[in-house]
């Protein structure tokens, strides 16, 4: 039960986060949205022996958190609670894959090891570039990006709906939770008896409340079609910051750069 | 939990996505066209409630543990299975954006891991058919538990088949799958008790819900056609895009920076372990032998380490054609399956 309330404060705090100002909360939700798949994307393409060449990934959430004024806790702790799911699959790498890939001075190290570190490593950079976007954006504005690029306004708004109420039917969930278990000490669950009328009662509320809520749409005007309000003129400086990440990002996946300035450094290149 | 991007190649990533971005689009035309529109509140209600119920843990009886809600098919019962995928693509499209449950990349995967096969397989094709007798206390629940066990086995030979084909983790396929599949089983056992109870709640207390689905008309086998070649041509188009970009510059780039910092390049060679990868990866879906493919990646890569990168992207559009293939053998059994189903029941109704 404790999950839900976690949850809980995850959404409000992120929905929170991205109330906040600083440049890259002004920057065009569109443009953000862009950045950040193809930065998964790309950080995807690496080979999966790849660690030294995507490091210098890391530059991208990092400028954003320190430009955006992000607090790195509840992000660390979202890679940290998600990661165990990603691990469980992961660690079967070096326990299959033990043929010796690497040589770092006297110590050998399998393709396995090289390719779970990849792992941990893409899976970092990804889940932080998608909290990143929700924590300077917003689900509002990130909708009316989705909305930019094609997708249809019935799941626009479908995804708006559900998101208003999460926050609602969450508190409801709890309260509900919370007076269940106040009535049953001993179970940690809800027990198998219940499960169909707790779970069943709080749908029919659903289903209520989403009739009331048709009926005040209605009084107000409703005629099926939801408009998103807000509207963000594409400046140059938006432009520029996508052109600049991307340029970046191809550079980083064509070079392996770590690598080259270890070389240049160590003095291999004379 | 639901797929992450760590373990996707943007290969197999790319197809999900042309894939689900096709089902979307239908599933939403269809929306508009038939949902009268006092159901837009409601999917976006029954969305949120789902989302919530999700987070209630039931400790299960007799084993210790618990098990939760997974929803798409108390969705497709109460929405029909359209309005009911999208409501599981927008669930799960916040999961991933806010909480990051599952990456972006393989938003697509999870979408229709969790989404297509038991809205438009496991519902109309199990679920309607054994209750199309008659909608009883029994027949719910046997048509609960089996639409949702074999959905969510079709769900976990999804992100089995996905994961794999996308190369990253050492996992044998059988291994993998030995792994999954019962799993999944347990799960689809408790997904379709709560399903059932939930269902059975209702119908006691507001039957009228249950009985006035929209969308009541059968997923006609004729409307689907044209949809499943129209995603599978975009899959194949995607599958063949992806991996020719993803195997263009960048790799001419890395082999002459590699030339100018002095390291010698055997293309001859190079071009041995890019056809040695493709026997291999072709091998792998006739005879099923996962345990000779799979070693060899370390060893090749002991020999020629830049001559890996190469392989992998060979490997890149291997897995391209591959995963193109997997969506046209699935589109293929589904349009078969559904066109013996229709045959079978024009011959009941002459």
């Amino acid at each position: 039960m404790n999950k839900i309330e976690h949850r809980w404060l995850e959404l409000r705090y992120f929905d929170e986060l991205a109330t906040r100002e600083s440049v890259i909360h002004t920057l065009h939700p569109t443009i953000k949205l862009l950045t950040t798949l193809v930065f998964i994307a790309i950080v995807a393409s690496f080979s999966k022996y790849e660690i030294a060449g995507l490091i210098p990934m890391f530059f991208y959430p990092f400028l954003v958190i320190g430009l955006g004024n992000i607090p790195i806790g509840m992000i660390i702790k979202r890679v940290l609670l998600t990661l165990p799911f990603v691990l469980f699959i992961g660690i079967f790498n070096p326990l299959l894959d033990q043929a010796i890939l690497v040589q770092i001075g006297p110590v050998p190290i399998s393709g396995g090891i090289v390719s779970f570190v990849s792992i941990i490593i893409r899976f970092t950079l990804s889940v932080v570039a998608a909290l990143l976007l929700i924590a300077t954006t917003g689900i509002d504005a990130i909708c009316g990006a989705l909305s930019n690029l094609g997708v249809p306004r019935v799941v626009v708004t479908q995804i708006l709906f559900v998101y208003r109420y999460l926050h609602v039917l969450i508190e409801e969930v709890m309260k509900t939770i919370r007076a269940y278990s106040l009535r049953s000490p001993q179970s940690d669950g809800v027990a198998f008896k219940a499960w169909g009328s707790l779970v069943g009662l709080l749908l029919l509320r659903a289903i209520d409340r989403a009739q009331r809520i048709y009926q005040a749409m209605l009084c107000r005007g409703f005629d099926g079609e939801v408009r998103i309000v807000r509207s963000w003129q594409l400046s140059k400086g938006d432009i520029a910051f996508l052109l600049a990440w991307l340029s970046f990002f191809i550079i980083v996946r064509s070079i392996n750069i770590p690598e080259w300035l270890g070389t240049a450094l160590l003095g291999g290149y004379k | 939990m639901h797929m992450a991007d760590a373990l996707i190649s943007p290969t197999v990533g790319a197809i999900m996505w042309a894939t689900t971005t096709g089902i979307v689009t239908y599933s939403a035309k269809k929306v508009q066209k038939e949902l009268d529109e006092s159901k837009v509140p409601l999917m976006g209600v029954l969305g949120a409630f789902i989302f919530a119920a999700q987070m209630i843990n039931f400790s299960i009886p007799a084993t210790g543990s618990s098990g939760h809600l997974g929803g798409a098919m108390i969705l497709a019962i109460l929405l029909g299975p359209h309005a009911a995928f999208l409501t599981m693509a927008s669930i799960l499209t916040i999961q991933a954006l806010v909480f990051a449950d599952g990456g972006l990349l393989a938003l697509g995967c999870n979408i229709f891991n969790l989404g297509f096969f038991p809205c438009f397989i496991a519902y109309p094709l199990i679920y309607k058919r054994i209750v199309k007798e008659g909608v009883n206390k029994k027949s719910i629940i046997i048509g609960t538990s089996l639409a949702a066990i074999i959905g969510l086995q079709m769900g976990s030979l999804g992100v089995v088949l996905e994961t794999f084909l996308s190369g990253i983790t050492e996992l044998p396929f059988t291994a993998f799958l030995l792994l999954m599949q019962p799993v999944h089983l347990a799960i689809g056992i408790v997904e379709g008790m709560v399903t059932a109870a939930v269902i059975l709640f209702i119908l006691k207390e507001r039957p009228e819900i249950i009985h006035s689905v929209p969308g009541g008309k059968e997923l006609g086998t004729l409307s689907m056609k044209p949809v499943l070649i129209g995603l599978l041509v975009v899959a194949l188009v995607t599958g063949g895009v992806v991996s020719w970009f993803a195997s263009s510059d960048p790799d001419g780039l890395e082999w002459s920076i590699d030339k100018a910092a002095g390291k010698a390049l055997e293309t001859p060679e190079g071009i041995h372990s890019i056809l040695a990868e493709v026997q291999k990866k072709i091998a792998i879906l006739p005879d099923y032998n996962f345990k000779e493919a799979k070693p060899a990646a370390g060893e090749e890569a002991k020999e020629k380490e830049v001559a890996a990168w190469p392989s992998v992207d060979s490997g890149l559009s291997v897995a391209g054609i591959v995963g193109s293939l997997f969506t046209l053998l699935v589109a293929g059994s589904i349009g078969k399956l559904l066109q013996t189903l229709n045959r079978r029941q024009q011959k009941f109704s002459n």
